[in-house]
């Protein structure tokens, strides 16, 4: 007699799989799993209302003007049925689009620090704040960014739009450089201030995911990098932001999608302006969600109806960039395991 | 010597009553020695000594430039000496430095920087709101008293937010109570059953994370306010805070589940378990402080939510303990009227009111930190001192039952006129669940007493 080895088949084993447990319900069981998938159906039932109910509530106003014109009027003056979303689509991405540029280098930095800069204590401690940033109320920020930080920035803005001023976008209409006078008003509650204080929002979310994503870079890769000789910033360039992309995208865009629901932060810091704007030092900004606070109480039912469009438009832009967000997070989370 | 090793070689007393005894195994597997971690470079001496040195220079070149020369103003002085710090740092490093080193440095210094900054924000939020609230959070009837008969000039030692506080209490309150229960079971539904459309609710939850809070508020407003109350009040602020909530809760307590082990699960299904006691037994009790963590969290961010309640709950400075009618103002919203007010006292109420809110988020957090540090499966040693206690507890009971097994037994034999010893099998399941009144369901009767007591007596 021989021995037989038995059959291997190695292209079948790369992909391992946990077994497969068999189970076999008891009536019990069968209670306890209709229950916890009712559960799922009731939040995808309350998700799903929130914007059945937004659509039909804001139809009535959007089709006594017309979707084109609702998507381009830039004034909000529903009583004379001239209102639209343009400008403070615009100003809401514009404000967005400062909060990002500025928390996206903070939180790529701080992320970097975390995992691979600082040991021991000081990492802990530093995710630990992050999160805590995270859970400071937004009225707390939005004070903070009125009373503190504008009346010290505005100096800033002034010395951008002096030395800068010849980029239009730097621009700040009606202020004589030359003027000795320190006269910081038209630099007031313009959409650069509210960007910053959305930016320091935005930073908590942005640093713990792309924080993830960092410490799923393979150690082998980088122990690889350090070996053929490579300080911590060659380690950085060559292993961990190239297995980190995912996390660095799918973080900032999901960053760009809370600067673009912010509300009570952005409406105590702006004046609001309804025309489509470019000078992003200047006074004066909008957004839909701090019109949204701003109109809400002095609206009859008809100006109520253009809000919940307005919301409406707000919750669809929100969640294409959430959606979009998760997916990159999602794929980025596969395949870069770390081999220990 | 490890708590599991203390409980496993002193058993508690021997009682001679009982034939044969329960032993625990010990435990002859000496511990892992601890993982070495990879070698770590340090910095060298002399980095340590140039950045100093550049942190030095900078600084007085900073003072030089504001205080010394006063060609920038003061309030630059930070950005002016961080800036020659980067400079000087560089170049002190390229003087004795490859390229490639120097890059290192130079961005290592970004990166710190860049973390000085987030935690430094933090703390000027945090000292800037405390510092402009104290003036009203140094009377006592800020916290005992609502803002009834308190006219925009009348000082800090009058009126309060009492209302406020009793608003959001009632509000989180119920918010809790609707979303802990739905939160958690959605959680385990998406880890324990899953499938495709447990794939679609994570989905979805996971974008509902960030769900505009304005946008909540509207949904309530118009599902809620417009539709059935017509008035705005403290319940309708408690359903929009629960919409932002939900997927907090969901999403976190969804991480934590996804931490327990597997082998965890498959134990308990070894022991005959169904899927629903694995789940109440097993994976819950596992994650408990996890969960707790979650709803902390969850809580901390429902109660700072100003955007949802400013639509729904209304504005009032009178003490109203019924959330179901009329307007209930929380904490947030309190402090963002206040503000809005030309008054400087209110202003300063305002301050204090977020400043107590502030200090609410951060006793919360600080709680969450303190029950969820473990994670998923470990015990801390007053955990495992409570388990063994229980084990001691349990003992006499499974050995009464043995012993009256054994007794059981004997009598058989004799009704049998069997000899002893002859027939040495395990009594089959029916006899056992005769006898045992309790839930043990098997005992296995050793065979041969002498030989099962040396092995266990272990030097």
């Amino acid at each position: 007699m021989s021995t037989y080895l038995p059959e291997y088949h190695p292209e079948q084993e790369t992909e391992a799989t946990a077994r497969p447990l068999t189970y076999r319900f008891e009536p019990k069981d069968y209670v306890f799993r209709s229950i916890t998938r009712s559960g799922g159906i009731i939040v995808l039932v309350v998700m799903a209302m929130v914007g059945i109910f937004l659509a039909s509530n804001g139809i009535s106003a959007i089709n006594e003007v017309g979707l084109w014109k609702f998507l381009t009027t830039q004034n909000w003056a529903p009583e004379s049925n001239d209102f639209g979303i343009a400008a403070v689509l615009w100003g809401t991405v514009q404000i967005a689009l400062v909060a990002l540029l500025v928390a996206m280098p903070l939180s790529l930095g701080t992320s970097l620090f975390i995992t691979e800069v600082a040991r021991g204590w000081v990492q802990r401690t530093l995710t630990s704040l992050i999160d805590l940033l995270a859970a400071v109320p937004s009225v707390v920020f939005g004070l903070w960014g009125a009373y503190m930080l504008q009346p010290n920035i505005v100096d800033f803005s002034k010395w951008i739009s002096v030395w800068f001023g010849w980029i239009p976008m730097f621009q700040v209409e009606g202020v004589d450089p030359a003027s000795p006078l320190r006269d910081t008003v038209p630099f007031t509650a313009s959409t650069f201030i509210a960007g910053l204080v959305v930016a320091m929002m935005i930073v908590p979310i942005q640093t713990s995911i792309m924080t993830e994503s960092f410490r799923r870079a393979p150690i082998g890769e980088r122990e690889g990098a350090f070996a053929l000789g490579a300080t911590r910033w060659g380690m950085i360039r060559t292993v961990v932001l190239p297995f980190g992309q995912g996390g660095i995208i799918g973080g900032t865009m999901l960053g760009l999608g809370r600067a673009l629901g912010e509300t009570i932060a952005i409406y105590l810091i702006i004046s609001p302006v309804f025309e489509i704007k470019f000078h992003i030092l200047e006074k004066g900004a909008n957004s839909i969600a701090a019109m949204i606070a701003l109109k809400y109480s002095e609206s009859n039912e008809f100006a109520m109806s253009a809000l919940m469009a307005a919301g409406f438009a707000l919750f669809i832009v929100t969640m294409l960039v959430n959606f979009t967000a998760s997916a990159i997070i999602a794929r980025s989370r596969s395949g870069a395991e770390s081999e220990g | 010597m490890s708590l599991i090793d203390e409980i496993a070689v002193r058993p508690s007393a021997p009682d001679s009553s009982v034939p044969n005894r329960t032993h625990l195994p010990l435990l002859d597997k000496a511990e892992a020695d601890p993982d070495e971690g990879r070698i770590r470079l340090g910095a060298a001496r002399q980095r340590s000594l140039v950045l100093a040195g550049a942190a030095l220079g900078a600084l007085a070149m900073g003072l030089l430039l504001t205080v010394g020369i006063g060609v920038i103003p003061l309030g630059w002085l930070f950005a002016v000496s961080f800036f020659w710090f980067l400079v000087l740092y560089t170049a002190l490093v390229a003087l004795r430095e490859p390229l490639p080193v120097v890059r290192d440095g130079f961005v290592t210094v970004l990166l710190c920087s860049a973390g000085v900054a987030v935690v430094g924000t933090l703390a000027l939020v945090v000292f800037f709101t405390f510092a402009r609230g104290q003036d009203a959070l140094g009377h006592i009837n800020f916290f005992t008293r609502d803002m009834t008969g308190t006219g925009p000039l009348s000082g800090l030692d009058d009126g309060g937010i009492l209302h406020a506080l009793v608003g959001t209490l009632e509000q989180i309150a119920i918010a809790l109570v609707m979303t802990i229960p739905l939160g958690l079971t959605t959680a385990v539904f998406l880890n324990e059953v899953g499938g495709k459309f447990a794939r679609i609710v994570r989905t979805v939850v996971e974008a509902m994370t960030a769900l505009p809070s304005v946008v909540a508020g509207l949904f309530i407003y118009a599902a809620v306010i417009m539709a059935v109350t017509r008035q705005t009040n403290g319940f309708a602020a408690s359903l929009a805070i629960t919409v932002l909530m939900l997927p907090i809760m969901i999403r976190s307590a969804d991480v934590v589940l996804r931490l327990v082990p597997g082998n965890l699960r498959e134990a308990g299904l070894a022991l005959g378990a169904g899927q629903w006691s694995v789940v109440w037994y097993v994976v819950l009790p596992t994650v408990r402080s996890g969960l707790a963590t979650g709803v902390i969290l969850a809580t901390a961010h429902g109660i700072g939510e100003t955007a949802p309640v400013l639509l729904t709950s209304g504005f009032t400075g009178v003490m109203n303990v019924n959330p179901f009618s009329g307007p209930q103002t929380p904490l947030p919203l309190a402090a963002l009227d206040l503000v809005r007010s030309p008054v400087p006292q209110m202003v300063s109420r305002g301050f204090a009111t977020a400043a107590f809110l502030l200090l609410v988020v951060l006793v919360l957090f600080i709680i969450a930190r303190l029950i969820g540090g473990q994670e998923a499966g470990k015990t801390t040693d007053g955990q495992l001192r409570l388990m063994a206690a229980q084990s001691r507890r349990d003992l006499p009971r499974i050995e009464e039952n043995y012993r009256r097994l054994l007794e059981q037994r004997n009598r058989d034999l004799d009704a049998a006129d069997i000899p002893d010893g002859a027939d040495a099998d395990i009594p089959d399941g029916s006899a056992v669940s005769r006898n045992a009144t309790t839930n043990v369901t098997a005992v296995p009767i050793p065979q041969d007493r002498a030989s099962n007591t040396t092995m266990q007596e272990k030097p």
